[in-house]
């Protein structure tokens, strides 16, 4: 099943070399935007899902894991997050670990039941666990159903930055997102990425040889759900409430056609993608219904011709690790 | 008393669309190597195609219980023969990205045109009224969708398990190249393969317009119920999916009558349940 990455390069010092060059120049041009006039809130949103279409690749990219299902972390995180700085009160900084934690326990319990099966029941038992919770959401009172949670105070970030200023919430979304872009830049170069992939490309084989691939694919899933409910947690300060649109199944749908159309399995894909289908969102709204066949239209034609997605082509053109 | 026979009867109609559409599901999936995350798209497409049959050209339930199947199986032919067949020998995921592509569009154009909204579709007058039963009023539309699929069922099973027609097409699943040595043009059977496996979601679909109504999105989150079942039956076997279907439509309609508020979860528990006990759902093989 190598089909998903046909081409991957050798982690060679000169693909870190690029891959680092790109990571300067795109941290360098996203802590510009603000000098820039360009609407910070649509920055900051692309981000939030960048690093979300990040944590699904780590999965499907190398452990060849398809989570239909990863909306249940943004809006698990989000609800709780929300929860915890409207209800309890709790400061931004907790409220973000509150959520985040929740996103590690979810991750813990659904991971254990969906790693139980492989390739396409995976995507369908996690399909049906984030729609379990979906309705779950629904039901209970905490989330206020339709509603869901408005009017989310933004508080001050270890009592010092004033979040409700867009500038200081933007640079704090920009290092959340570059944080966790490093963490999972660093999982893949790791011994531990490199038995991902080896379970991916043949997973007998990585049996075979000692290696116990249920608790890799477990760790792997929990990394990507926790990095996923941090974006939630995230969006939840830039978007100011929490509600059931970030739990239903056309939002893990958007999330695996960001990482499809920035090319699966590639690092800096996702957020490429992301960037792509936000801004397409932002200037397609008035097309209502429209952009969801828009959407499927690129799925189509990503599945069809465009396997490699927007950075994989590049990186194949020139023969680059990206 | 009369509630709970009711809340049966509401299981047992769902559990029949379950059935049908899981059905459709294992027989795609065991000659494509595909989930067609479009099944509950066609079978919404299956319910408008009776609706405009009935709306623009006259023609009533009976035709269209025989013609919506056959047009939406065509468009699935044609599907399955322009973008489908591209994916063989790639990853299955693919497969399951494509028809969730296919979904979309087709879901977003229905939206587009009628809304979010029901559309009415009345009960043919045949059918029209119930029967007193002594413990119970069955109305006989109902009766008739649980009889009417559990037959449909029963005829899909025998074609695929005791026809000769059947048997090349499970020799075609095991071994496609043998098969074709054998001067049996397999890529055709495989988009047959789809037709029949569209059909039926479609059939479901005219089923369901009287008692659902028509809707655009209908189909969008039963298809989600429907792949928990298809975890919990496994799709190795067909008889598998047609008990685990009905079963699982019967449980959820006891669920609405002890515990309602479990209603909308009971099947993706259970999923849970199964998946704890024994990975390999009820009926299945490892995949």
């Amino acid at each position: 099943m190598s089909a998903l990455t046909d081409d991957t390069l050798p982690v060679t010092p000169r693909a870190i070399r690029d891959e680092m060059i790109v990571f300067i120049v795109m941290a360098a041009l996203l802590a510009s935007v603000p000098f820039t006039g360009i609407y910070p809130f649509f920055v900051m949103q692309a981000l939030c899902f960048a690093l979300l279409a990040c944590a699904f690749n780590l999965l499907i990219g190398y452990g060849g894991l398809l989570s239909f299902g990863h909306a249940m972390f943004l809006g698990t995180a989000g609800y709780i997050s929300a929860h915890a700085l409207r209800v309890w009160g709790l400061p931004p900084e907790l409220g973000i670990v509150a959520g985040t934690a929740g996103a590690a326990a979810l991750g813990v319990v659904t991971g254990l039941i969906a790693i139980r099966r492989q390739g396409i029941y995976f995507s369908m038992i996690t399909l049906a666990l984030s729609q379990l919770l979906y309705f779950i959401y629904l039901q209970t009172p905490f989330t206020h159903g339709e509603d869901g949670i408005q009017g989310i105070p933004q508080g001050y970030l270890f009592g010092v930055f004033n979040l409700a200023r867009p500038t200081v919430l933007y640079y704090v979304v920009l290092i959340g997102f570059l944080g966790g872009f490093l963490l999972i830049y660093r999982t893949i170069n790791s011994p531990f990425g490199e038995v991902l992939k080896a379970i991916r490309e043949n997973e007998p084989r990585a049996i075979s040889l000692g290696y116990k691939t249920d608790q890799y694919k477990l760790v792997a899933y929990i990394l990507s759900g926790t990095l996923a409910g941090f974006a939630g947690s995230l969006k939840v300060f830039v978007a100011q409430n929490a509600s059931l649109t970030d739990v239903h199944w056309s939002m893990s749908g958007e999330i695996v056609l960001m990482t499809l159309v920035g090319g699966l399995g590639t690092v800096f894909g996702p957020v490429v993608g992301a960037f792509v289908i936000i801004a397409m969102q932002q200037y397609l709204a008035g097309f209502g219904q429209w952009v969801t066949v828009i959407q499927g239209v690129i799925f189509v034609a990503c599945v069809l011709t465009f396997r490699r997605g927007v950075i994989g082509e590049i990186a194949h053109f020139f023969r680059r690790s990206l | 008393m009369q509630a709970l026979y009711a809340q049966l009867l509401v299981g047992l109609i769902n559990g029949s669309f379950y059935a049908l559409l899981s059905l459709g599901l294992a027989v795609i999936f065991g000659m494509l190597n595909i989930i067609n995350f479009a099944h509950g798209a066609v079978y919404m497409m299956g319910a408008f195609v009776a609706y405009f049959l009935l709306n623009v050209a006259g023609i009533g339930y009976w035709p269209a219980l025989i013609i919506a199947p056959i047009v939406v199986g065509i468009f699935g032919m044609i599907l399955e023969r322009t973008m489908l067949q591209w994916l063989s020998g790639l990853d299955h995921l693919y497969g399951l990205l494509l028809t969730f592509g296919m979904a979309l569009i087709i879901q977003g154009v229905f939206q587009n045109y009628f809304g979010s909204s029901g559309l009415p579709y009345s009960i043919p007058d045949e059918l029209k009224g119930g029967m007193n039963l002594g413990f119970m009023f069955l109305p006989i539309y109902r009766g008739w969708v649980v009889i009417f699929s559990l037959v449909v069922c029963i005829a899909t099973w025998y074609l695929i398990e005791k026809t000769r027609l059947g048997a090349n097409l499970r020799a075609a699943t095991e071994n496609p190249t043998l098969v074709r040595a054998f001067g049996i043009n397999v890529p055709r059977m495989i988009t047959l393969t789809y037709g029949l496996g569209v059909g039926l979601a479609a059939l479901a679909g005219v089923l369901s317009a009287p008692i659902n109504q028509v809707r655009p999105l209908m189909g969008a989150d039963l298809i989600i119920v429907v792949f928990a079942v298809v975890v919990i039956g496994g799709m190795g076997s067909i008889m598998g999916s047609i008990i685990t279907g009905f079963a699982l439509g019967v449980i959820e309609g006891l669920t609405k009558y002890f515990y309602p508020e479990a209603s909308n979860t009971v099947v993706f528990v259970l999923m849970v349940l199964v998946l704890l006990v024994k990975p390999t759902g009820l009926t299945g093989r490892a995949a």
